[in-house]
This record gives structure tokens, C-alpha cells and sequence, in this order.
């Protein structure tokens, strides 16, 4: 679980915010996606979680735990991280690049590499033909496959996802949201995702937060945003895959004679 | 193969050994110093134009003139100075790649680095460097070639390498020679060059093992270099080195001596001072010192290697000392020119001015026969009317020295164009009629060769240039030393030293400075 209070991060000295006074919490085993625009402050506030950017003021709490009691570092160690870049390890293979953090953590070669071995299986990877490949030689979906494997490796409780499944072609990102969603209900992780795209919110997450211009808009379920939005742009937001679709039946009745 | 050519070959170890020795230290220094630089600067990018602009900035210095100024500034000859600029001229390539290579890696990789709990000196050590190495590499690689491409021209600030090959080829027209040092130093860029190269493909997944090999074909050259013979300057002065030095001079007044086992005989880059220098090497090892020998050092190199004792003994000419350290621009009766140098040395340098060799080098004009002729000039006087209409042809310092300053002012001399040459070239260039006239050296064997006439001097504007033996303050203090030259003493008449000079520098037959020097020795007084 994860307590985030009154977060505030200002780049420039305090003239202007790009988190303003963010609150949210996630209870244990929840997924909360944080949507709105480009620079609404989403990014960051995720980057704050885990102490990539330091906050100018604000508390966090993970599993109970002051994350500010200890060093930055060491924090991301307990937290998995997942981008939409996904940054594999160009150098090292896959096995290595799962074994990233175990090794950092000073685990045993035998406990890495059974960990190794169960992670790729976690995510449908064969350990015996993928583990000695490059990066390079394999496909987007799979490579992002491996990117969540090396976040999970260290046993997080709480993992952080940038737009993860953004630069992966459609059908493979289908499979992977599903493939998410089924390790972390095993596993009971806590997540936090950022993405601009509200089908995959809608689609994931137990409770959505829109932001907008640094500030959390509105907090709640996808029924409860779709039922009362707060705004005109938050009813707005919460329409787009209804218009999508509609406009998809259109141009499918259109195409078919 | 000509006995004169093996005769270099066999000082190739010697050279191979010595210019590997300052590559390799050049570059690792360089490396050494680049790779923290660039972390440093890839991390704070406000410093990096600036430090990026500060080496490039030396890297356009050209290479022999930051080698000559790491002279003045580290005040030393031979191995230091040659290494510092050496290092110096090798960091921009590994700068500037290094910097590359980090700030190039891709940004999402860093970000997830960073993401999964890794610290800054985790990030670098473990993704950034390794994903640098091959940029880092091909920096290191040009380093490499520069370096060893560079360092041949350490042999005029007293560092023996393969220029020396190049240099005295130069000077005494022996293109062979010259060839063989560029064919020594190309191939050993490419060995060096290869073997990085080999590196640089075990940064490859599974090729480790060949940066291991690349490491221990580096370790090996620089112990063949370490144990490579030597010869010139020793640089590994002794630490008390300075304190003997000074002792013996203090030992000087009182009659005592001191005994050098190694005596290191110095010669500036040209034809005559090769000869001269092997004829004072052969008299000093028949009795019994072991000899040095340290070739083609530049004229204010030589002196002040001898006045800092990292010679000990070399030829040098009355009225180069007299114009250049005495500062004097009047020209006294010649006897008075040499016994005013040898006062002013012994006292300001603790250098003994041993003798005169008996002939005298002098500066002077030269034109061919029939050209003199066809212009009617014979003496600087006629040369003068004419000269605006003339093209001069000059060593590098004749124009810059202070007995020209009085030439020019005593005569009027103002010449239409002046065209700098290697002296080599020079006097090719006035007998194929592309300059006129020449500054020439009294003594030289090609006067004769070429048919020039030295034009006359008749108000004495030129200072006498007696050629002398000069003694380090350490060397004046061995008796022994003294006793051992003075056989030499007023013994070469000028026609002898042209002779001998001729043997070398003629395109046909031609001589060794040391066979000369042999050739020289059976005529002497």
C-alpha cells in the first residue's frame, strides 16, 4: 500500500508547481492509474514516488514506511519501475538484465538464478531460449516482457509503470496488459501506472486520478468518474473510447457493403 | 646494404625502445588523465565547453612547438617535456569520445538504471562505461597513431626517438635514413593501432578474452621498450645527480677531479656537428668514458642541456655565444671574441671553454659563380645596391638572429623576398637558381660541391665564429676529460672540416658522420 500526501515539486525556485499539492492513497493489492494531458505533472509525480526527483514538500508512505527514512537508492531497490523506453541493458543479456537489481542486492549466484528462471516464466519467456539473448534480438512485446520481469526480480510490494506498454504494437500490448494484470493479482502487487490513453485505465486500473496542470482533478473508480465527473474535462476524458469506438463502428459499417 | 646503412640499422633497437618508451607513457598518461576529465564533464555540462575548448585549443598548437615550449615550462630536456606534450596532444581524442560515448548512451536505459535502485558510480561503471568502451576506444586508437606519429619529433628538445632517424637523415642528405625512420614509425603506429583495434572487438559479448590479449601485447611492448638499449639522454637523473654537480664544481677550484664514467656528447642538427661530435665520442672512449650520444638538438637546446649539465660536452661557435648570450653586437679581434666568451661562460654558467678546433663557421652570404658574377657583387657592399631586386634563401633563424639586426643595419641590406629552408634544401634551392643567394655556413662542404662564392665582409658586421669545444661545469671538474680533447686543439684548418663535411652531404659515395669523423681524425694537426 501507498499513502502519498500533499506532494508539491516546483522546478524554478517556488514560482510555479508542476505537482501542486497531490493526495492519493492505494491500498495493497490496487492499481491506480494517473491520466491527463502531456505536462500535467503525472511523470513527475510518479518519478517523486520513488525519489527519482526529489519533492519540494510532501510526505510518502509505502507499506507503512516513511520513504524519505532512507536513501534514495536504496528505496528504488524495494520498488519495481517500469518505462515506456523499457532501457534493457544493451550490454547484457536477458538473463542478466532481469538479474540487475538481485545482484545490486547482493543476492547469491543460485538464488539469482532460480529467480532468473521463474520470472521469464512469470512472463511466458522460455529461461532455457531466451536467457542468453541480447536485447536487440528480440521483439518490442518480448523485450518489454523482460522489462517487467527485472522490475518484479527483487520481490517489490509497489510497482511504478511509465506508459509501459506504450511503444509496443497493439495485439502484443493486449497480451501484455492481460499478462500484467494476471502476475500482479498472483503476486499482490500494488501499482501505480501513468498513461495518457483512458481505454487502458479504464481497462486496468481499480481507481483512476485525473491531473491536470499539476493538480489531482478528481479521484475515484471508473464507474464513479463516469457516473459524476467532476468537470467538463474530466467528462470529457472519460468519453474519448466511447467516441473512439463509436466512430470505429462508423467507419466499419462504412467499409463493409 | 651499405655498411653506412647498416650502421643505422643498428641503432634501431635503441630508437625503436626510447620512442615506444615516451608513446606509450605519453598515452597512458593522457588516458589516464582524459577518462575522470570526461566523467566528470559528461556529468556537469557546464564545464564541458570550456574544458573541450581548452584542448582543443592545445591540439592546435603546432606539435614541434608545444614540444619546445614544455622546454621553458617544465625547465628540463629529453623525457619529460617530450611526455607532457605527448599527453597533452592525446587527451582531446579520448576527451572528446569519452564524452560522446557516456552522454550517447540511451537516455531510457540510464532512466531505468537509475529506476531500479542503481547509484550514480553504479550507473557509470556498469552501463554507462561498458556501453562507452568502443567509442572510448576509437578515441584511444587516434590518440595512439597521433602519439606515435608526434613523438619523432621529440628529437630536437633532446628525446631520442625515431626522428633522430629523420632529422640527421635530413641534415645529411641521406634519404634512406629518412625513409627508415618513417617506415619505423608508421609501423609502429600500426602495431599499436592494432592492437587497440583488437580491443576495441572484445568489447563484443563473449570476446572478452581478446581485450586480455590486446592488454598483454601492450604490457609486453612497453617492457621491450623498457629494456630496449639506450642511447641519448639518460632521464632517469639520479637524484643526487644536482647535488654531485654542484659538488664538483665547488671541487674545481681545488685542483681535485671528478671521475665520470658516462660522458654525454651533444650535437646540433647539422652535418659538421655530427662529424665533430663523433670525433670528440671517439677521443673521450679511447679514454675510457662511456659515451652518450645525444644528436640534433636545437641550438639553444644544446646550450642549455650543457649549462644544466644534461650534457657534457658539445662544439658550439664563438660568435653564436657572443650575439646570443653575451648579447653583444660589436666584433672586437677574434682572439678577443674567444677569451671574452670563455670568461663569461666560466663565470655566469660554471662552462669551461675548452679550445678552439681551428677553423671558423661563420654566417655568411653565398651566391653561384657565374650568378656573382653576372651581377658583379663581391662583397656585401655590392650586395647591398642589388638586394631589393633579390630573393634570399635562409635557414629558420638566420633573420631572426641579432648578428643579422647588425648586418642589415652596417649595410643597408634590405632583400626583396626572404624564403626559409631546412639547410639541406637551402643551398639545393640557390644552385637550381630558385633563390639567388643564400645564407651560408663558412665551413660547409657544399660551398665547394655547388661552385658558391662567400661574399666578403669588409666592415666586419659578422662576429668571428670560432668553432669550440665546450665543457659541462661536471665535466670541466674531470681533469682527464680536458686531457683527453686537447689533442683536437687548433687542429682542423677550414679546408678539413669543409672536406670532411663534403664526404657526408655529397649525393655520391657517400659517408657516414662517423667515417667522416675517422676520415677527419687520420688528418688531423
Amino acid at each position: 500500500m501507498i499513502s502519498v500526501e500533499h506532494l508539491r515539486k516546483s522546478f524554478d525556485g517556488g514560482r510555479t508547481f508542476a505537482v501542486d499539492g497531490v493526495s492519493f492513497e492505494v491500498p495493497s493489492g490496487k492499481f491506480l492509474a494517473l491520466i491527463g494531458p502531456s505536462g500535467c505533472g503525472k511523470t513527475t509525480t510518479l518519478k517523486l514516488i520513488n525519489r527519482l526527483i526529489e519533492p519540494t514538500s510532501g510526505r510518502i508512505w509505502i507499506d507503512g514506511r516513511d520513504a524519505f527514512a532512507e536513501d534514495g537508492a536504496r528505496l528504488r531497490r524495494r520498488i519495481g519501475y517500469v518505462i515506456q523506453r523499457i532501457g534493457l541493458f544493451p550490454h547484457m543479456t536477458v538473463a542478466e538484465n532481469v538479474a540487475a537489481v538481485p545482484r545490486l542486492l547482493g543476492w547469491s549466484n543460485n538464488r539469482i538464478r532460480a529467480r532468473i528462471d521463474e520470472l521469464l516464466q512469470l512472463v511466458d519467456l522460455d529461461p532455457a531460449q531466451y536467457g542468453e539473448r541480447l536485447p536487440h534480438e528480440l521483439s518490442g512485446g518480448e523485450q518489454q516482457r523482460v522489462g517487467v520481469a527485472r522490475a518484479l526480480a527483487a520481490q517489490p510490494s509497489l510497482v511504478l509503470m511509465d506508459e509501459p506498454f506504450g511503444a509496443v504494437d497493439p495485439l502484443a500490448r493486449d497480451a501484455l496488459q492481460q499478462a500484467y494484470l494476471r502476475i500482479a493479482g498472483e503476486l499482490g502487487l500494488t501499482t501505480v501506472m501513468v498513461t495518457h490513453d483512458m481505454s487502458e485505465a479504464l481497462t486496468m486500473a481499480d481507481s483512476i486520478a485525473v491531473m491536470r496542470a499539476g493538480r489531482l482533478i478528481q479521484l475515484g473508480s471508473p464507474g464513479a468518474l463516469a457516473a459524476t465527473p467532476a468537470d467538463d474535462f474530466v467528462r470529457d476524458l472519460i468519453e474519448t473510447p466511447r467516441r473512439q469506438v463509436e466512430a470505429l463502428h462508423r467507419a466499419l459499417a462504412a467499409a463493409v457493403p | 646494404m651499405s655498411e653506412a646503412f647498416a650502421q643505422q640499422l643498428a641503432l634501431l633497437p635503441a630508437y625503436l625502445g626510447a620512442h615506444l618508451t615516451i608513446s606509450l607513457v605519453g598515452l597512458v598518461a593522457g588516458v589516464l588523465l582524459s577518462l575522470p576529465l570526461a566523467v566528470f564533464i559528461a556529468k556537469y555540462d557546464r564545464l564541458r565547453w570550456p574544458v573541450l575548448a581548452v584542448v582543443g585549443a592545445i591540439q592546435t598548437i603546432p606539435s614541434l612547438a608545444l614540444l619546445a615550449l614544455m622546454v621553458p615550462l617544465l625547465n628540463s630536456f629529453g623525457f619529460a617535456p617530450t611526455v607532457a606534450a605527448l599527453t597533452l596532444y592525446s587527451m582531446l581524442p579520448v576527451l572528446r569520445n569519452t564524452v560522446t560515448g557516456i552522454t550517447g548512451v540511451d537516455a531510457g536505459v540510464v532512466e531505468a538504471a537509475r529506476g531500479m535502485g542503481m547509484t550514480e558510480r553504479q550507473l557509470l561503471w556498469r552501463i554507462e562505461l561498458p556501453l562507452a568502451a568502443p567509442v572510448i576506444l576509437a578515441g584511444i586508437r587516434t590518440a595512439a597513431v597521433w602519439v606515435v606519429g608526434i613523438a619523432t619529433l621529440s628529437t630536437p628538445i633532446g628525446q631520442t626517438s625515431l626522428g633522430n632517424y629523420i632529422f640527421a637523415g635530413l641534415q645529411t642528405r641521406r634519404w634512406d635514413v629518412v625513409l627508415l625512420g618513417c617506415a619505423a614509425a608508421t609501423a609502429l603506429a600500426l602495431l599499436v593501432d592494432g592492437i587497440i583495434a583488437l580491443a576495441e572487438r572484445g568489447m563484443q559479448p563473449g570476446r572478452r578474452a581478446l581485450v586480455g590479449a590486446a592488454a598483454v601485447c601492450l604490457i609486453l611492448l612497453g617492457l621491450l621498450g623498457a629494456i630496449a638499449p639506450r642511447s641519448g639522454v639518460d632521464w632517469f637523473v639520479p637524484a643526487d645527480d644536482t647535488t654531485a654537480g654542484a659538488k664538483s664544481v665547488a671541487k674545481r677550484d681545488e685542483e681535485s677531479t671528478v671521475r665520470l664514467e658516462v660522458v654525454r656528447v651533444g650535437a646540433k642538427s647539422f652535418t659538421e656537428q655530427y662529424i665533430l661530435a663523433a670525433l670528440v665520442a671517439d677521443e673521450l672512449s679511447a679514454s675510457g668514458y662511456r659515451i652518450e650520444s645525444v644528436d640534433s638538438l636545437g641550438s639553444t637546446v644544446a646550450f642549455e642541456a650543457l649549462r644544466r649539465d644534461e650534457i657534457q660536452v658539445y662544439v658550439d661557435y664563438t660568435g653564436t655565444i657572443w650575439a646570443n648570450h653575451l648579447r653583444r653586437q660589436d666584433t672586437p679581434e677574434p682572439w678577443q671574441v674567444t677569451s671574452l666568451v670563455a670568461s663569461h661562460l666560466a663565470e655566469n654558467d660554471g662552462i669551461r671553454l675548452l679550445c678552439s678546433l681551428g677553423f671558423e663557421n661563420a654566417y655568411t652570404f653565398a651566391m653561384r659563380r657565374e650568378r656573382a658574377a653576372a651581377f658583379g657583387i663581391r662583397s656585401l657592399v655590392d650586395l647591398a645596391r642589388l638586394a631589393p631586386q633579390l630573393v634570399v634563401g635562409s635557414d629558420y633563424e638566420f633573420f631572426s638572429r641579432p648578428e643579422w639586426t647588425k648586418v642589415s643595419a652596417t649595410y643597408g641590406l634590405r632583400f626583396g623576398e626572404v624564403r626559409t629552408f631546412d639547410s639541406t634544401f637551402m643551398y639545393e634551392a640557390v644552385a637550381r637558381n630558385e633563390v639567388d643567394l643564400i645564407t651560408a655556413f663558412s665551413s660547409d662542404g657544399r660551398l665547394d660541391s655547388f661552385d658558391l662564392v662567400v661574399l666578403d665582409d669588409p666592415l666586419a658586421a659578422f662576429p668571428p665564429y670560432h668553432a669550440v669545444i665546450l665543457l659541462s661545469p661536471r665535466a670541466a671538474a674531470d681533469a682527464n676529460i680536458a686531457r683527453s680533447l686537447t689533442s683536437l686543439c687548433e687542429s682542423i684548418p677550414v679546408a678539413l672540416m669543409r672536406g670532411a663535411n663534403a664526404l657526408v652531404d655529397r649525393d655520391t659515395d657517400k659517408r657516414t658522420p662517423q667515417q667522416a669523423a675517422v676520415w677527419l681524425r687520420e688528418r688531423l694537426h
